[in-house]
């Protein structure tokens, strides 16, 4: 669910949203494509399955040849030296190991990398990435179908550093196929001073104040199922990681009638980010990180109903020729050392244990931010989304897409 | 003139005199390979596609193929009225951009001059830009506190104070972008009236208006056909102007076909989709072709 870090300037944000968009028409064509060639092709058909005859075939690891790591990242989700264009801790993991990383930030949309990748994983064909990033519940569906590898920890020694908190996560207990490269927060974030102009305060604590009348047409909700639905079951009562269909259909309803009576004005992906700084719109149901890099005008807060967390987790798809590689990178970066230098830097909840000391000698005054070290207050009051299993998924899916007019 | 040896000039002659020439059909193999590739075959595995059924209980089991012809109903129960809404949108637009772009086809045509080129040029100017990067740029146009908004906000012109996130922004991204292939096809026609019909006209006292209504209109009709179905078309299946200019409420079918594929996975419903689209469109050409009388054009 990292989604950009957009830069100062407007150019910058139109330069990447339209990278974005690009790539949302070429995946859709791909996608089309993909799935009428497939059909024409075989018999078995397109969308299919984990009991497809064609399973992944073992791959041999090149990992001791070949000293290189393909991996698929969110963009801007690493650390920057911006001066001279590097990742430093990608530049020193390559003086310490002689491995190669080739970081590659096409991860952009987990429905879409998905549907890109699905039909060569399914007929046993490498995806040429040794590393994914696939956010908590698309981990899931990758580890469910049998997309993932097991890794194998005596590489990765460092596992200890994982907070005790993520080890026993519902889509991977005791972390067999996955570990968690970021996390961050859904909720609500704010312009403070035309809040303050429409409202009296400059304040939004609950979905109330933000569903409120005097926000009519000035809001905006993603168009992520999980941090929108999530929130709303949340303000309604219900508990995003354990709720019934009704109260699904529940918190559906009512974001139905934000959108018919144009309380909302509009459903976005990322751009409420350009949205939220044009004024278009003045609040925002959108990801923690994100708006805290907007300034100081605006804020972020988990509702006070609560909010959704998430994390976005490395996994090693099958077909990767490089699987030692990837360990030893995984194991690299949950060094706490490392992965305070990259906290630091992307401003999102970092999983290992002991960065925090290591986050107070590049700045101290970090190590008291509650977006990279949550409160335990915060982290009470956010859930993680229920996983789905596909079936779910797929009704869930198709009804919030019809409701945001999809 | 010897500029033409002897022997090229025989090989070129020799498949005139016999008139049997197998070249012109050598030259159309790129033309119908590209689309044989490029539309037949995904054609037909899209029509497939369409009339697929799920293979099991689970959505993981994937499709096989069937005569599903539930998909349609389905697909036209759910969606009947995103169609509609999608003819509405691509009917408005195409309707504005003809009127935008008649006058201006006609004024480079017949009043251009020496600056007819240079008009041209700018008709096209904005194809140098991207199509996204154009759209994007109408956010900014078209924001809250642009001076366009706030100009018809003083006179109380915007039902909903805004004009970003609603239809009309919607209509408006759709005909800006596709205007150009209103106005070039107008231009092609106005500029082949012959201009001593106008003058003729005026020789026999007909007004301005009527030497329009029954001379340069009904002349500029093939130009007026060609450029309403260049816009109409492509308008009907756009869903980038509705994305980002436009709210949840006004959505076109493109972005419910978009969804479909990309984040629900329902690749029959997907296909349905596209296929209903695609007839729609068809129908609404032949009849409006049929009704324009201009059947030798097309």
């Amino acid at each position: 669910m990292k989604k950009f870090q957009f830069g100062d300037s407007p150019a910058d944000q139109i330069a990447k949203f339209i990278a974005a968009q690009m790539m949302n028409r070429r995946r859709l064509l791909q996608v089309s494509g993909i799935a009428a060639t497939t059909a024409a092709i075989s018999a078995c058909g397109v969308g299919g399955s984990s009991n497809n005859t064609d399973e992944p075939t073992e791959v041999e690891d090149l990992s001791d040849t070949e000293k290189v790591v393909d991996w698929s990242n969110w963009v801007a989700y690493i650390d920057v030296d911006e001066d001279a264009g590097t990742n430093p801790t990608l530049d020193e993991f390559a003086a310490q190991t002689g491995i190669t990383v080739n970081y590659i930030e096409d991860y952009n949309d987990n429905n879409e990398f998905f549907a890109k990748v699905r039909p060569l994983l399914e007929n046993g064909q490498s995806i040429d990435r040794d590393l994914v990033t696939p956010t908590d519940w698309m981990a899931g569906q990758w580890i469910s179908l049998g997309y993932a590898q097991a890794i194998n920890f005596d590489n990765v020694p460092n596992k200890a550093n994982l907070y005790p908190d993520l080890l026993n996560v519902s889509f991977d207990p005791g972390r067999i196929y996955s570990m968690s490269w970021q996390g961050g927060y859904g909720g609500l974030g704010w312009n403070k001073t035309k809040v303050k102009e429409l409202t009296g305060s400059d304040q939004l604590v609950s979905l109330d104040d933000f569903f409120a009348p005097a926000l009519a047409g000035k809001i905006s909700v993603l168009s992520e199922m999980r941090e929108t639905v999530g929130c709303i079951m949340s303000h309604q009562g219900a508990n995003p990681s354990d709720f019934t269909s009704d109260q699904f259909y529940a918190a559906l309803d009512y974001l139905e009638e934000q959108i018919a009576s144009g309380q909302i004005r509009q459903v976005t992906g990322n751009d409420y980010l350009a949205a939220l700084e044009s004024g278009d719109i003045i609040a925002a149901i959108g990801w923690s990180g994100d708006v805290a890099q907007l300034g100081s005008d605006f804020q972020f807060a988990i509702p006070a109903g609560g909010g959704i967390l998430w994390t976005d987790n490395l996994i090693i798809p099958v077909g990767a020729r490089h699987k030692k590689n990837a360990e030893t990178l995984i194991n690299y970066y949950y060094e706490p050392e490392i992965a305070a230098r990259v906290a630091a830097y992307v401003q999102y909840i970092t999983p290992v244990n002991g960065a925090r000391e290591e986050v107070a000698k590049i700045d101290p005054s970090l190590v008291d931010n509650p977006l990279i070290f949550p409160s335990d207050e915060d982290l009470a009051n956010v859930k993680p989304f229920m996983l789905l299993d596909a079936d779910t998924e797929k009704e869930y899916q198709d009804a919030f897409q019809a409701v945001i007019g999809n | 003139m010897q500029l033409i040896p002897a022997s090229a000039k025989a090989t070129f002659s020799q498949p005139l005199r016999n008139g049997r020439s197998i070249t012109p059909y050598l030259l159309l193999i790129p033309g119908l390979a590209w689309l044989g590739v490029f539309f037949v075959i995904p054609f037909f595995s899209l029509l497939i596609t369409s009339l697929m059924r799920p293979a099991g209980d689970s959505v993981l089991d994937g499709y096989v193929n069937a005569l599903e012809i539930g998909n349609y109903l389905i697909a036209l129960q759910d969606y009947w009225p995103v169609f509609a809404k999608s003819l509405l949108y691509a009917a408005s637009a195409t309707l504005l951009a003809l009127v935008i772009g008649y006058p201006l086809a006609y004024h480079i045509a017949l009043k251009g001059g020496k600056w007819r080129n240079f008009m041209l040029v700018l008709v096209i100017a904005p194809f140098f830009a991207a199509y996204l990067i154009r759209t994007y740029a109408w956010k900014t146009i078209l924001a809250d506190d642009s001076f366009i908004t706030v100009a018809l906000n003083a006179l109380n012109l915007l039902p909903q104070e805004r004009i970003l996130n609603t239809p009309i922004a919607v209509i408006a991204g759709i005909a800006y972008n596709f205007l150009p292939f209103m106005i070039l096809p107008l231009y092609a026609a106005i500029e082949r009236i012959d201009p001593r019909l106008l003058e003729a006209s005026k020789d026999l006292y007909a007004s301005p208006g009527e030497t329009f209504r029954k001379v340069t209109l009904p002349l500029s009709m093939p130009g007026v056909v060609s450029g309403t179905l260049l816009t109409f078309i492509p308008a009907m299946g756009d869903f980038i102007n509705a994305s980002l200019l436009g709210s949840a409420r006004d959505k076109m079918i493109g972005n419910v076909i978009q969804s479909q594929f990309v984040i629900v996975r329902d690749y029959p419903q997907a296909s349905a989709l596209s296929f209903i689209l695609m007839t729609m469109i068809l129908v609404i050409v032949f009849f409006y072709i049929r009704r324009a009388g201009t059947e030798d054009l097309v």
